[in-house]
């Protein structure tokens, strides 16, 4: 029973993780009807700032953890919209209106790029960083075992609560939100009225990259490890969760998220560790061929 | 050539909350050709795709009668509908292969019987004589087909380089390849000049003599529907308003009311 | 960013196009900082950071520069998106691409005998005619078919596991393992294909990518079997026909083949050998390939590509068809797969990962999607080329990541986009 609550901490903890990165594949999803196969790698970079403004901070001497770890959020956030503006920009924009499979491959080089840039210009060693968020709470305490939330567990899931909130707060009420509601429906039809298309889409992505970098920073802080290649594997299961909930859907991206972070630490802890990624890859699998509209999306009319 | 060859009952779609089509019969003759009409939003296309099996209907039974045997449309698939039932039909936007050659979609469209005559590939791609000589066959009625549309010099140019008009005429030639019963042609006047829509009538009355294929048709053209129609459907709302000859139809109350609005006068139902 | 195009003056354009580089440049500066501007090191057992702003300043400068030509080009000097080909007749083209494989294949033929043909020249074309054989095989599923498959390498190696297995399980030789690495491929392609080729076409493209990953986790996990991380060693050069490339018979064995042809034992018989088995692979694939694209099962896979909708109006079932093409794919993965065992003689889950997979799309999106020359021009690009410059070989994914997005940008349709067409009503009727 222990075990079970404390894998269920764990689980949420880093179902938060794949939410936030998921939400970006459902919103770019959403406005432009492509999966953004980089955005596992935007989650990358998001992560490789966090080390590297760490680091500058640490030499710095800012010591001060919430203030470090604000610093780097913002940092990270900032740095890494340049990069999903940038990455609509060069490699999705051009191809609009081109033949269908078109922005896939496109995307799937510029994840393979992207992957290649980071490790030519920060080597392919794993970078690690000392623990910056220590301690942790105590909750149940039998004689063999603890159950512990740790502090950073409770800020990356405060954190994405609070942020998905804002965000859905961003696209339920404001002009940019209806704006992007708006390009989801009818792009033509939302550039007849005056709302500047091109601009609504870079904010997407942007939007995106921003949640990314935060998913980034959270696991720099959560494991202190960070590789070129760990955008690959975030993304395929952050996808699997937008998928699961429902792709197109907000709320369900932030359910996905949860749901493959349990289910990998349940699997983790329970059968095999080794056969954490096949489970996970199997749920992605049934869930299009059962319910290709996920838990909370809308299904897909085909438009003849 | 005679009889009630598609029987449309009861026929009911609808999406989430929208009733597309609410309640809808009606029936087409065998040889005739029968029109659907309505304002924009009627729900004509959808009716279609319920007969073409692109939507699976809500409710309500879209019966095929061919030769003796009957074919619930409502519960097939599309490809079967189109191999098995011989229901063929055009869309709206036109939907050619345009990167294909003219003469590749008329080939294409007779896939199912030289698929057979293939052996299921496996024949062809030994070069059996049979294999040939259906692919001679196929041929030969594509040409038949270029010639009575004019595009036989065209035929191995890709079909997305025709001009409008022709790719319309091609489309409706690779549905009757496919050799339909009844050819449902979404909209075949869209977007064609009055020169090109006299075409299209004689074309589709030439059609229904000489092929035996009756027509049923969404359109918004007037001269094209009231010009070849036998038998007219009019849609408003998802609901049937009118139904019967040309005639009839112009004349009749209900349809005036739908096409140009309610009169200040209410008039007596 | 749209181009300059205004009637008021060239002060005015000039000045929008400044502004335009300009925020280009700001954009580059906000891209380099981070990741060009700064290095993470290991320093004792931490981390330190060395700073590289001359190489930020560089390329913001190259960034600015570039955009302000671009922006100051002559308009009639710029790439045409889409710029019609200059006319050629298709029987034209036919003689020209007739020529062209004809050639290719007499040079190919004569390769190994050709004075230059040292052992690393051989060892490079096997590799060479490897991926051209994977791209044949590719190109039945993403060019014709039009189905993004991203995990290909899987089929690529159930091929080669089938034999390494089958030989080190069943004493199974290459002639016997071969039709049975291409069977379970395609068994596998009917059983991964069947439930997941109703998925709209992106859905299909991660699903085959995470198939790809299931694959290799479950070679890496099961040890006892497939040998786990460290692969399988050992597996059996193929024969010549029951003939051996070997110095001496072995007791009781058949006679070596350089006693076979009265020939001096030499070592490159056996890669010249191997060469030719791949040459003969690649070349049934491409035969195979021309021949069912004129097949209608072929065209009705093309026509899937155009427009499935109006496929199936026209009464195609589409998910048999794409499974043909899905499975015939995999089937010729497959077969390159046992032959690539056979060449290594050492097999490990490494070989196969997703960057695999890429590759070999890479290759078949650069070459243009159905044109089979195409593919192979783009193979020796993309291999040779790193081969030359040894220097160059770091930045290879680099630049094929980046040449993938530059052939979707302005040459969707591949390096040669020329179609011809499988029938015409000169030759038919």
């Amino acid at each position: 029973m222990e075990y079970f609550l404390q894998q269920t901490i764990n689980g949420i903890t880093l179902g938060a993780v794949y939410g936030l990165i998921a939400i970006g594949y459902t919103m770019v999803y959403g406005i432009v009807g492509m999966i953004n196969f980089a955005h596992g790698e935007i989650y990358m970079i998001g992560a490789f700032i966090a080390v590297i403004a760490f680091t500058l901070l640490g030499m710095m001497g800012v010591t001060w953890v919430p203030a470090a770890v604000l610093i780097v959020l913002v940092t990270a956030m900032l740095f890494t919209a340049a990069y999903g503006w940038a990455v609509e920009r060069i490699a999705y924009r051009p191809l609009r209106g081109s033949f269908r499979l078109a922005p896939l491959i496109s995307a799937i080089g510029m994840s393979i790029f992207l992957q290649n840039y980071v490790q030519l210009l920060q080597g392919a060693r794993v970078k690690s960083i000392q623990p910056i968020v220590t301690g942790a709470i105590p909750l149940i305490e039998t004689g063999h075992f603890q159950v512990a939330v740790t502090y950073i567990q409770i800020l990356i899931v405060t954190l994405t609560i609070a942020l998905m909130i804002s965000f859905s707060l961003l696209i339920t009420r404001t002009r940019f939100g209806r704006a992007q509601r708006a390009c989801e429906q009818d792009q033509t039809m939302a550039a007849l009225l005056g709302i500047d298309v091109d601009r609504t889409i870079s904010m997407t992505f942007m939007i995106g990259a921003i949640l990314a970098a935060v998913a980034g920073v959270m696991v720099t802080l959560y494991y202190g490890v960070v590789d070129f290649f760990i955008g690959f594997q975030a993304g395929i299961k952050a996808f699997a969760a937008a998928v699961l909930g429902g792709i197109g859907s907000l709320p369900g991206a932030m359910l996905g998220g949860f749901l493959i972070g349990l289910v990998e630490a349940y699997w983790s802890a329970y059968f095999s560790i080794e056969y954490k990624d096949i489970a996970t890859f199997s749920i992605l699998i049934l869930v299009l061929i059962f319910r290709p509209s996920g838990l909370l999306g809308r299904p897909d009319v085909e438009k003849v | 050539m005679n009889g009630v060859l598609l029987d449309v009952a009861n026929l009911t779609m609808r999406f989430g909350g929208l009733t597309a089509i609410d309640d809808l019969s009606f029936s087409a003759q065998a040889g005739h050709i029968t029109a659907i009409i309505g304002p924009n939003g009627a729900g004509k296309t959808t009716v279609f795709n319920c007969i073409t099996g692109f939507y699976k209907p809500t409710l309500g039974r879209i019966a095929l009668a061919r030769d003796s045997a009957t074919f619930d449309l409502a519960q097939m698939s599309g490809h079967k509908i189109a191999s098995a039932a011989h229901v063929a039909r055009t869309f709206q936007n036109i939907r050619l292969f345009p990167r294909m050659t003219v003469l590749e979609n008329l080939i294409v469209a007779q896939h199912n019987k030289l698929m057979c005559a293939s052996g299921y590939t496996i024949a062809g791609l030994f070069g059996l004589p049979s294999y040939r000589k259906a692919e001679r066959n196929a041929v030969a009625k594509a040409r038949g087909w270029l010639e009575r549309i004019g595009l036989v010099d065209r035929a191995d140019d890709e079909a997305g380089t025709l001009h409008y008009g022709a790719q319309r005429k091609l489309e409706i030639a690779r549905a009757l390849c496919t050799d339909p019963v009844l050819l449902c042609l979404d909209e075949p006047a869209a977007g064609l000049n009055a020169r090109e829509s006299a075409e299209l009538n004689r074309l589709l009355l030439d059609i229904r003599a000489t092929d035996g294929v009756s027509l049923l048709l969404i359109e918004h053209d007037m001269n094209v529907v009231m010009g070849i129609s036998d038998h007219i459907v009019v849609l408003d709302y998802g609901k049937r308003i009118a139904n019967g000859t040309p005639d009839a139809v112009r004349a009749d109350p209900a349809v005036i009311r739908a096409y140009l609005g309610e009169p200040d006068a209410v008039e007596s139902a | 960013m749209s181009r300059v195009t205004t009637s008021r003056g060239a002060n005015h354009m000039a000045v929008a196009a400044l502004k335009d580089a300009g925020l280009a440049g700001f954009v580059a500066l906000m891209l380099a900082v981070p990741l060009v501007g700064f290095r993470t090191i290991e320093v004792g057992s931490g981390l330190g950071l060395q700073t590289r702003f001359d190489w930020v300043a560089y390329c913001v400068i190259a960034v600015i520069a570039g955009r302000l030509i671009l922006n100051f080009w002559p308009p009639h000097w710029r790439i045409r998106r889409r710029a019609k080909a200059p006319h050629v007749s298709n029987a034209q083209h036919r003689t020209t691409m007739k020529l062209v494989a004809l050639g290719g294949i007499g040079f190919a033929v004569a390769l190994p005998f050709l004075p230059f043909a040292d052992r690393y020249v051989i060892d490079l074309a096997i590799t060479i005619l490897i991926y051209v054989m994977l791209g044949w095989g590719l190109n039945i599923v993403v060019g014709l078919a039009g189905l993004l498959d991203l995990g290909y390498v899987a089929f690529y190696a159930v091929g080669a596991y089938s034999f390494a297995l089958g030989s080190r399980y069943w004493g199974l030789n290459f002639w016997e393992a071969l039709p049975m690495a291409g069977a379970l491929a395609a068994m596998l392609g009917v059983l991964l294909g069947f439930p997941v080729l109703r998925l709209r076409g992106d859905y299909l493209a991660i699903v085959t990518l995470g198939f790809g990953e299931m694959i290799r986790l479950l070679i890496i996990n099961l040890q006892s079997f497939t040998g786990g991380p460290n692969g399988v060693s050992g597996i059996p050069r193929p024969s010549f026909f029951g003939f051996p490339f070997a110095r001496e018979a072995e007791a009781g064995g058949p006679m070596p083949f350089h006693e076979l042809f009265g020939l001096d034992y030499s070592t490159q018989h056996r890669f010249i050998f191997l060469y030719f088995i791949i040459l003969a692979l690649a070349l049934i694939t491409n035969a195979f390939t021309q021949r069912i694209r004129r097949m209608p099962i072929g065209r009705a896979w093309e026509a899937l590509r155009e427009d499935e909708i109006a496929c199936k109006a026209l009464g195609i079932n589409p998910t048999n068809t794409k499974l043909t093409a899905f499975t015939i794919g995999a089937m010729f993965g497959g077969f390159a797969g046992a032959f690539f065992a056979t060449r290594q003689g050492f097999i490990s889950p490494e070989s196969f990962n997703f960057l695999e997979s890429a590759f070999i799309l890479a290759i078949v999106v650069l070459g243009g999607m159905g044109s089979q020359i195409g593919i192979v021009i783009a193979t020796i690009l993309l291999v040779a080329l790193p081969e030359v410059g040894r220097e160059f070989a770091e930045f290879r994914m680099l630049l094929f990541g980046a040449a993938m997005i530059a052939i979707m940008v302005w040459r969707p349709y591949g390096l040669l986009s020329r179609r011809s067409p499988t029938i015409q009503l000169g030759s038919g009727a």
